[in-house]
């Protein structure tokens, strides 16, 4: 059976969800996967919806738009709205707790709440670690990547001086679920 | 330089370092989206090899002083979207009439005008063959993954070399921002033309042959560079009609000659087919899915992607047009390289187009396998 | 520097296409001159480009030279890549005012503001001299020409004023009248350090001269001598009484980081890392 996976992590802009995608993708390559990695913003750079997109698979990659997602990481509610369209039935919806309060009714795929910008604020003292939270319980819920390529992948994309930081706050991720 | 290995980068990231892979020394551009990374990335590394980056007041400088920087025997590129391109176009004839070798990376977004400027198109097509005035033969190629960025870019720079020309690199969004996997081959696995110099004594530097040897200034050659029409020592001739004839054949002739060399197609299942697709750049992905669910339900379909635009691989698509009873020609504009599909296939195929703008939204596989399936029927 | 100056020793064997009486010889020649006095056998250390215009025609094809004769405007950026690529030669651009002040404006503002280290000579003979008499960005008001048939309505521009402001660290006019003092500026300006640019007002009794009711070349000569005023002189005059005169001279001579000494700079410095 081809592994074949479809990953869209989405929040506003400033959160950082695409250096989340880029992560993620750089440690699929790591795992020996085909990845493709694409991104879009709003009109504004700050403050209007990103997303992230991740595909993950053991042949090539050809289309490299998501058309049915298997996991969809939301980091906030109008992001949720706008991009859980094409999650499927039997996929995975992981929001962050404190900032998505409305499943959309009827949403087949399994739900998990992770608290990750609470617990980056209260145990990182800056929200901006909330993106590497939400990878590391995305990991360890969906384990679409091994632990040690996203930390490798983790250490590769940060300056020595917050390279552990953000180790820590994925492995905090790992922790929450 | 990047060390060889699987890597995991940008589009752009990946056509910056084959450029300086290439030899390119000198690079000159302005901010445009989606091609402003490519800018960004030279500006860090390419001093680092001792290259010049530098940001000029527009478009229209930037390929002006590339084409002064080529003249010093320097590699050189510029890299832009749609409207840049634009603005390039009178200078794109200047580099083609006087034999400059460069390179222009046009990173298709959504047009006309300033359009949709972070949102995909393929709407360049045409402007990258017939943009400039007057009579000329392009070197377009079409890469269609962060691979190709790579493979194509070093492509790009030795047939600029190899026939003193400009050759067009024709990018878009998608593939400029996506980030893939990719494989650096080692160095010395790449092969890196450059481009013939005289030898001392030599005058002949506009004609003579097809692809006259090219000097620097500084050489001590007293190389005459013009855009006017010129004879062989670059000497204008601005009213004689046999030596205008004679040099902008030789000009046209240098690339439309030797197109079997310059076209490069990925086939598929060409010889077999009863639907063929014809496809290049971003859309281009979307047709392998599309051309697999076709055959697995039992319509026979091949396709043809065109790595080459321009010179137009007529061949290859003529073979295509004689097997198959439909082409479809699928791409984010309306109709471009469906009217040279048609022009090709003279009625033998069939030629049907799918086409889509606006949102950066692509075609997708779904879309290409209705049209094959109803074709199919 | 025995030898004597010859302009064979220069220039191609290639008949000139100026007018009888066109300033661009006397420019071609004064330049030649100044060549021969800074002790350039040959032109070899020298690059020239040039864009569209009759006084784009003075090094190309004419100088036995490296030379680039590229489209309307642009021959300054395309200077400016020669001079990046190759700091060690001097790099000259000739132009109209067309050229230089109308198309290319953008470019011999940002030229000078970067202070790439080439000088651009600026024939200015206040017409579009070979497209056949239209306005240009430097027709005195009022003028009649072939697109303002009942006088030109709109100002002159004062290029060299402009491109003092823009940071030119050399910055000179003359007319065609004073050769003496164009050859010691060309001389100055190849030896600066930075972006020189030197304005030449030159008759052009063909598609100005005429229209303005000169009989020939000579009247416009006279005519700009009498109304030539030094920079010193025209300190003292009010602006009333500047109107219509030209005022000559070096307007700034000055020392700046070129932009060849700033790009290099940091091209070590990335090295080193």
């Amino acid at each position: 059976m081809t592994k074949h996976v479809e990953i869209r992590i989405c929040g506003l802009g400033g959160q950082g969800v695409v250096l989340a995608g880029q992560i993620l993708g750089k440690a699929a390559v790591f795992d020996g996967l085909n990845v493709v990695q694409t991104q879009s913003y709003g009109a504004e750079a700050r403050g209007s919806a990103a997303k992230s997109e991740v595909i993950l698979s053991d042949t090539k990659v050809g289309f490299p738009m998501i058309r049915h997602c298997d996991v969809l990481v939301a980091m906030n509610q109008k992001s949720l709205d706008m991009y859980v369209k094409d999650l499927k039935d039997d996929g995975i919806l992981i929001v962050d707790e404190g900032l998505v309060e409305k499943i959309p009714s009827g949403l087949k795929a399994k739900t998990f709440r992770v608290a990750a910008t609470k617990t980056a604020e209260n145990e990182f003292k800056s929200k901006l670690y909330a993106n590497m939270i939400m990878l590391g319980a995305m990991t360890k819920i969906s384990r679409v990547v091994s632990i040690g390529a996203l930390e490798k992948a983790i250490a590769e994309s940060f300056p020595e001086k917050v390279k552990e930081v953000n180790i820590e706050a994925f492995r905090k991720g790992l922790a929450l679920t | 330089m990047l060390n060889p290995g699987i890597k995991f980068m940008q589009g752009s990231q990946a056509l910056a370092e084959a450029a300086i892979t290439a030899g390119l020394r000198f690079f000159a551009g302005y901010p445009i989206t989606p091609a402003s990374e490519i800018a960004e990335h030279l500006a860090k590394e390419l001093p680092k090899v001792g290259g010049i980056a530098i940001q000029m007041e527009d478009e229209i400088a930037s390929i002006a002083t590339i084409i002064g920087a080529s003249w010093t025997g320097a590699k050189v590129m510029t890299a832009t979207s749609g409207p840049g391109f634009s603005l390039m176009q009178e200078n794109i004839g200047l580099a083609f009439m006087t034999e400059t070798p460069l390179v222009i990376a046009d990173m298709q977004r959504a047009g006309p005008s300033t359009g949709q400027a972070t949102k995909c198109g393929q709407g360049d097509v045409m402007q990258a063959r017939w943009g400039t005035h007057g009579d000329y033969a392009s070197i377009t190629l079409s890469p269609n993954s962060v691979q190709e960025m790579f493979d194509l870019t070093i492509r790009a720079f030795n047939l600029a070399e190899k026939y003193r020309t400009p050759v067009i690199l024709l990018g878009d969004e998608i593939i400029a921002h996506m980030r893939e996997s990719i494989i650096i081959p080692p160095k010395n696995s790449i092969e890196i033309v450059n481009r013939k110099k005289p030898r001392p004594g030599e005058t002949m530097f506009f004609g003579g042959e097809e692809i006259p040897p090219m000097p620097s200034i500084g050489e001590g050659f007293n190389v005459t560079v013009t855009g006017s029409t010129h004879d062989e020592y670059g000497i204008r001739i601005t009213a004689d009609p046999v030596g205008h004839r004679k040099l902008v054949k030789r000009l046209v002739g240098k690339i439309l000659n030797n197109a079997d060399e310059i076209v490069e197609v990925e086939a598929y299942n060409t010889e077999n087919c009863k639907i063929g697709v014809v496809s290049f750049g971003c859309t281009s992905r979307a047709v392998y899915e599309a051309v697999e669910r076709a055959n697995e339900k039992g319509v026979k379909t091949g396709f043809i992607r065109l790595k080459t635009l321009w010179p137009f691989p007529e061949k290859q698509v003529k073979v295509l047009a004689q097997t198959a009873k439909t082409i479809l020609v699928p791409e984010m504009n309306l109709r471009q390289i469906f009217f040279e599909v048609t022009r090709v296939a003279e009625g033998a195929a069939k030629v049907v187009p799918l086409n889509k703008i606006g949102g950066g939204e692509m075609i997708t596989p779904e879309e290409i396998l209705a049209v094959l399936l109803k074709e199919g029927a | 520097m025995s030898e004597e100056f010859s302009l064979r020793t220069y220039l191609r064997d290639i008949q000139p296409p100026f007018c009888a009486g066109c300033g661009a010889f006397t420019v071609m020649n004064t330049f030649l001159r100044a060549v021969h006095e800074m002790g350039h056998k040959d032109l070899r250390g020298f690059a020239f480009c040039s864009g569209i215009g009759c006084s784009s025609w003075i090094p190309s094809p004419h100088f036995k030279a490296d030379t680039i004769h590229v489209t309307h405007g642009r021959s300054i950026p395309v200077a400016t890549g020669v001079k990046l690529m190759r700091p060690d030669l001097n790099v000259v651009v000739f132009g109209g005012d067309g050229d230089i002040v109308g198309i290319g404006l953008s470019h011999l503002i940002h030229a000078a503001r970067r202070n790439v280290d080439i000088t651009v000579v600026m024939v200015n003979n206040m017409i579009y001299g070979m497209t056949g008499g239209q306005v240009a960005p430097t027709t005195p008001f009022k003028l009649p020409t072939t697109t303002t048939p009942y006088g030109n309505f709109e100002r002159a521009l004062d290029a060299s004023k402009l491109i003092a402001s823009a940071g030119a660290c050399y910055v000179a006019r003359w007319t065609t009248t004073h050769v003496s003092q164009l050859k010691e500026s060309f001389k100055t300006a190849v030896n600066t350090k930075g972006f020189a640019f030197i304005e030449v007002i030159s008759q052009c009794p063909t598609a100005f001269g005429r229209r303005v009711g000169f009989k020939d070349a000579g009247e416009m000569l006279q005519w700009f001598k009498a109304n030539s005023v030094t920079v010193e002189e025209a300190n003292k005059l009010t602006e009333e009484e500047l109107q219509n005169k030209i005022v000559v001279g070096e307007f700034v001579k000055k020392e700046a980081p070129s932009l060849t000494e700033t790009v290099y700079a940091v091209l070590k410095e990335a090295q080193k890392k």
